[in-house]
């Protein structure tokens, strides 16, 4: 059984505006999974609609089989869901706002008290239990929704650009724990972000959403290998004068000391640097102009 | 504390200014002395605006800081919701009510004719309005709309509703009009609890006020499994 399966979503805000058209999408139990999408391309809208707090146009959705019109309690029970928007009472102490979210599961208080503790600690938030949410950073608000959507124990967690406006360290750390709660708990986790690098280093499978519309799905492994071509960005320490020509490499100069170079997929690089020698072009660094699911994904929504 | 004393206060200038002051120029009402008729109606009019005030400012302010949220991605029924909601206005509606009624011993003393009815009325009363602050809140998009409805419709509805008067002073046809107001039978049917002398019967008020129950009750649960400016 699917832990997410969406069939034809569809929703049209009351101005009219289509935000989700058609959407078909699967996700498997214990699967690591991307939505990606521009600004507006209508993930938080679909998630919302699966979570219970939008009402859907159309379409069906289920959560570990269970139907969130048929069986709604039932689909909520499997749910976690980190918004992409705080959405505490800020007055509240931290603590608090986990405890009674338990409440709201029909756990009972003492139990629901060792799971905060259990979880404010693994996010590490412990210290600040007695704060309110205001007095907390950012980075803090997001890690305290995280353990919020935990309480419950899901099975599936949901979590709508997590690591926005979370620093370097904390985000790496965020990630380990969600590997380590994907794999050791067996949470199945659907993330959406957009930072593909951590699409790319974090998940198995990814769907790219666009304008309402998913135009891509997949393992991340297997659009990567899709994506046709690669751009990199040379640096050379002898300026370049005149004219430059590599056989079967798109070049384009973009100053005398630095070059940008597609490689078609399969080329590889020897013979560019061969030529590169030939010309005596002395090449003193290399990177990627963008991660490759970005070049990839660029090329998709434009 | 910060939620109870100031309505507690207003009410206190109502008994010192009407009941006292004007109160003493004034012959008895029904055969009350005037701050006797007035004081159930002023503790009435507590209940009425505080439950209505505290379920429209929690469930705005829950709504507006998206905390909303926590339920709605829970499986907590929406009658419970609701339920919860009328429960706080309620609570803060009695504790006020009964604050309101102690402030008044200062002024006259209160023998309650029927502990019962006195308390049933309230009761019904205060979860009625706490509904209506409910909906009220369900539908506002901004602080403004919190605040019309009390304004421009509770307030007139509580003065009109027999608070300082008894409606067998005004003339038939605003005596008829009188009867259209929902507000007049919680206020006699509670001044009847308080006084044992009443305008209307007391059959008409209970079922006056059930009925409004009936119907916001029905409306608000209607609001919550739509979505209504909360999913949509
Ligand atoms: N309540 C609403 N009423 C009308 N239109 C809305 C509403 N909420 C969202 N939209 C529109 O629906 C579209 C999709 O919005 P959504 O929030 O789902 O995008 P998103 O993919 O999450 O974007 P982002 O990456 O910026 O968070 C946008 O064009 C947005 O303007
Ligand atoms: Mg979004």
């Amino acid at each position: 059984m699917q832990a997410l399966s969406i069939q034809q979503l569809r929703k049209q805000y009351k101005n009219g505006f289509e935000a989700v058209r058609g959407i078909d999408l699967t996700v498997e139990p214990g699967d690591f999974f991307a939505l990606l999408g521009p600004n507006g391309a209508g993930k938080s809208t679909t998630i919302g609609i699966i979570c219970g707090l939008i009402n859907k146009t159309s379409g069906a959705v289920q959560v570990f089989g269970h139907d969130i019109d048929r069986a709604p309690d039932a689909a909520k029970r499997q749910l976690g869901l980190v918004p992409q928007e705080f959405n505490f009472n800020v007055f509240e102490p931290i603590r608090d706002v986990v405890i009674n979210q338990a409440g709201y599961y029909g756990i009972g208080r003492v139990k629901a008290k060792a799971r905060t503790e259990h979880y404010l600690r693994q996010l590490g938030l412990w210290d600040k239990r007695g704060a309110s949410a205001q007095e907390l950073s950012g980075g803090m608000k997001r890690r305290l929704m995280i353990a919020r959507a935990l309480v419950h124990e899901p099975q599936v967690l949901i979590l709508d650009e997590p690591t926005a406006g979370v620093d370097i360290e904390i985000r790496r750390a965020m990630w380990t724990f969600l590997q380590t709660i994907n794999k050791e708990a067996g949470i199945t986790i659907i993330l959406t972000t957009h930072y593909l690098e951590e699409a790319e280093s974090l998940c198995n499978n990814v769907a790219i959403i666009n304008q309402g519309k998913i135009v891509e799905q997949g393992r991340v492994s297997e659009l990567l290998g899709r994506a046709s071509a690669e751009t990199f960005v040379l640096d050379v320490s002898t300026p370049i004068t005149g004219a430059l020509t590599i056989p079967d490499y798109r070049v384009s100069v973009l100053s005398d000391q630095q070059l940008e170079i597609e490689v078609a997929r399969g080329q590889g690089l020897n013979a560019l640097f061969e030529s590169l020698s030939a010309a005596n072009v002395q090449v003193d660094s290399l990177r990627n102009k963008t991660n490759r699911l970005e070049e990839f994904f660029i090329r998709l929504v434009k | 504390m910060q939620t109870i004393v100031p309505p507690a206060i207003n009410s206190l200038l109502y008994m010192v200014i009407f009941g006292t002051l004007i109160g003493s120029q004034i012959a008895d009402m029904e055969g009350f002395r005037y701050i006797e008729y007035i004081v159930p109606g002023i503790i009435m009019m507590s209940v009425i605006t505080n439950s209505y005030g505290n379920v429209v400012a929690s469930f705005y302010s829950t709504k507006f800081q998206r905390n909303v949220e926590e339920l709605l991605v829970s499986p907590v029924h929406n009658l419970f919701i609701l339920a919860g909601y009328v429960a706080g206005g309620v609570l803060r509606g009695f504790a006020v009510g009964c604050l309101v009624a102690v402030v008044s011993l200062l002024f006259t003393e209160l023998t309650i004719h029927s502990l019962w009815q006195t308390f049933s009325i309230m009761l019904l009363t205060s979860i009625l309005f706490s509904l209506g602050g409910f909906i009220n809140a369900v539908y506002a998009k901004s602080f403004d709309d919190i605040s019309i409805i009390p304004n421009f419709v509770l307030t007139p509805l509580t003065y009109l509703g027999g608070i300082f008067y008894s409606i067998r002073l005004l003339p038939e046809f605003w005596q008829g009009v009188s009867l259209l107001n929902p507000v007049l039978y919680m206020i006699n049917g509670f001044r009847q609890g308080v006084l044992g002398e009443s305008d209307i019967s007391l059959g008409v008020a209970y079922a006056v006020i059930c009925a409004f129950i009936g119907l916001f009750g029905f409306w608000a649960m209607k609001l919550l499994n739509q979505g209504v400016g909360l999913k949509d």
